[in-house]
């Protein structure tokens, strides 16, 4: 199984330098060492998101505010910046993961105590807050004149090379990969998923282990939405509108299945990468941006046809194993 | 998404009278909170109780409606389809490329029909055919009918609709009856008949309740399914036709975001999102609650977005209200 697992990620590298090979026989530049730098800083954001919202995915859930959450988090370390300029980035940061961390929460107690399907409850969240973005800001924008310049000049700090931004999705990536792997929380996320009746025999909660899915999607978005609103230099009501389609569409792609239980942080990471190629790699060969979606889509239907068959065919292995026992 | 559900199931002895139930009904609950709103509305604004306001203030939710009916039948059995918004912008868009090729309004109706079948049968194709789960395909979907609107039209817009088109959006069959409400009530009127009195509704509540149950009764759960989207993409078809002839332009960006919208409505009508149960006179309830709700508050010059936090509000505790009442009362 782990060597299926190792396929399909080969699979979606494959397809990724397949990719990039086709965009650099029609714009050579596209692949020097300093773009593709560039494009992984441009993708950093959704794949944190992404990262967030496996966790969810894993646990049989889903989280549709995520944008919403990334939008009112950032709005209000904009505000606080624009406000009290003095403060510590660091702790504008701290404070937005928090406040992303509390939203979060609220979904996975309404997941968690109430039985509400996560759908329901996070559809009803996304609306809840964007609106309040708007009663928070009374519909202004924050302009980049407002915010201090060391608010936008965090994620562009240079660090060996290569803009903070980065560094933090690769940290990120790292802690993720310790807590899927290496502790019980993380191991949680995949019995949840996986079999919830047989988890709850383990001994493991599955209401909570839901809800902390539900907090650590929340923080990561309050943390994008700190760096999202530092990085575009603006903040307002639509930021991110429509992106946590995005965040799925990555996981998806990443071949995180949504019937739970089946994922890793290499797919979350590659899926989020190839969305990210294709949004950089449009404008440069003469494709209007216009089509990306449409793009998007397609890709999202292929992969998860691709990953529908992967996951018949490991059902077969077992049977047959199943069968020379038997026999 | 399989959910579960680890408390028993508690049977009773016999089944309560039919008066009972009636009154402790999720329709007898919407009635209640329809008429509140309605009578807080009514005392809030003067100009509430006017009957061309009211004819205004349908257009609010009947396009939305017609969708929520299929999206309701889709629902109970199990599935979700999200593509509806992007399947009116794809219609909306081939219907303005056919005025562009000098169509007239038969033709016009003819060609919205036939875009919004192809994609609800594509969809259907991947569901039933290909087997994979609803709420996948359609997000992506979801991303290729708008993404080719989008393609055709990119930051242009169509306009030019016949002036006979444009009465199926704001023309009136009677008094203050317009052609659209009258068209919802139609349409209310056959999805009740088809999900309450015909052997495909129950096949559609068979199929929600347990799939593979109703396989092994001889429903033909692959066939009722793509049905069910071909349905949906027929009623998205229809709401395109109207929202169109309404605005009179088509932009790729038309309908954004209505899949939330629809999808709220058909859970406010009292259907179980994990399937297996609701009705259709309770999502004509949650309409025109929704409907009463946004009218109410814009005559109260309440922007559109603080209406969605209502919407929202509504949402979850409609949901959670009744979880937290049978908590309370089993202690």
């Amino acid at each position: 199984m782990k060597l299926l697992l190792k396929n399909r990620e080969m699979l979606l590298v494959v397809a990724i330098v397949a990719l990039v090979a086709l965009i650099a026989l029609r714009f050579p530049p596209f692949v020097t060492p300093g773009n593709l730098a560039n494009v992984y800083n441009d993708t950093s954001i959704l794949i944190i998101l992404a990262l967030g919202q496996m966790a969810v995915i894993l646990t049989r859930c889903i989280d549709l505010s995520m944008a919403a959450n990334l939008a009112l988090s950032g709005m209000v370390a904009a505000m606080i910046n624009a406000a009290m300029p003095g403060l510590p980035i660091p702790l504008v940061i701290l404070i937005a993961m928090a406040l992303g961390a509390l939203l979060g929460s609220i979904n996975g107690l309404l997941v968690w105590k109430l039985d509400i399907p996560p759908i329901v409850v996070t559809l009803g969240t996304l609306t809840i807050y964007r609106g309040l973005i708007f009663l928070l800001s009374g519909g202004a924008w924050i302009n980049a004149h407002q915010m201090s310049d060391a608010f936008k000049a965090l994620p562009r700090a240079a660090v060996l090379g290569f803009p903070l931004l980065s560094w933090l999705s690769l940290v990120i990536i790292g802690i993720m990969v310790v807590v899927m792997r290496r502790t019980p929380l993380g191991r949680a996320f995949f019995a949840v998923g996986g079999n919830p009746h047989a988890a709850v025999y383990t001994g493991i909660d599955v209401g909570r282990t839901r809800f902390f899915a539900y907090c650590l999607s929340g923080t990561l978005a309050g943390l994008s939405g700190y760096l999202w609103v530092s990085r575009y230099a603006v903040a307002y009501v639509d930021i991110a509108a429509g992106f946590e389609l995005d965040i799925i569409a990555a996981c998806v792609i990443g071949g995180i299945s949504i019937a739970g239980g089946i994922g890793s942080v290499g797919g979350a990471l590659l899926g989020a990468l190839f969305l990210g190629v294709i949004k950089n790699a449009l404008p440069v060969i003469n494709i209007s941006p216009f089509a990306q979606m449409a793009i998007s889509g397609m890709v999202i239907i292929i992969a998860v046809a691709v990953n529908a068959r992967a996951e018949k065919r490991k059902g077969r292995v077992i049977l047959r194993k199943a069968e020379a026992v038997h026999g | 998404m399989a959910e579960t559900q680890m408390v028993a199931r508690h049977i009773p002895d016999r089944l309560e009278g039919r008066g009972a139930r009636l009154v402790k009904s999720w329709e007898t609950l919407l009635v209640a909170v329809a008429l509140a709103i309605f009578l807080v509305n009514s005392f809030a604004s003067p100009y509430f109780l006017d009957p061309w306001n009211l004819s205004d203030a349908t257009f609010n939710f009947t396009e939305k409606a017609m969708i929520a009916f299929a999206m309701a039948l889709v629902i109970i059995s199990g599935e979700i389809d999200l593509s509806v918004a992007s399947i009116i912008a794809l219609t909306s868009t081939a219907m303005g490329y056919a005025v562009q090729l000098g169509f007239d309004t038969p033709a016009l109706v003819m060609v919205g029909l036939a875009t919004g079948l192809l994609c609800g049968a594509f969809n259907g194709l991947l569901v039933t055919g290909l087997g994979l789960p609803s709420i996948v395909v359609t997000i992506g979907t979801m991303s290729l009918f708008r993404g080719l609107s989008f393609v055709i039209l990119g930051d242009k817009a169509f306009t030019g609709y016949p002036a006979s088109f444009s009465w199926f959006g704001q023309g009136y069959v009677w008094w203050v009856f317009s052609f659209e409400f009258c068209l919802f009530v139609a349409l209310a009127i056959i999805y009740g008949i088809v999900l309450h009195k015909t052997n495909f509704g129950r096949a559609v509540y068979a199929i929600g309740n347990n799939q593979t149950a109703a396989l092994f009764s001889g429903v033909r759960v692959g066939r009722v399914k793509f049905v069910l989207f071909l349905l949906t993409g027929l009623m998205a078809a229809i709401a395109s036709i109207c929202l169109t002839a309404r605005l009179g332009s088509t932009r790729p960006s038309i309908a954004l975001g209505w899949e939330l919208e629809v999808v709220t409505m058909v859970v406010l009508g009292g259907v179980n999102i994990l399937g297996g149960s609701g009705t259709i006179p309770g999502v004509v309830l949650a309409a025109l609650i929704m409907g009463m709700v946004t009218f109410g508050f814009g005559l109260l010059n309440v922007p559109g977005i603080v209406m969605s936090i209502f919407i929202g509000l509504l949402l979850i505790s409609v949901i959670a209200l009744p979880i937290l009442y049978r908590r309370f009362r089993s202690h």
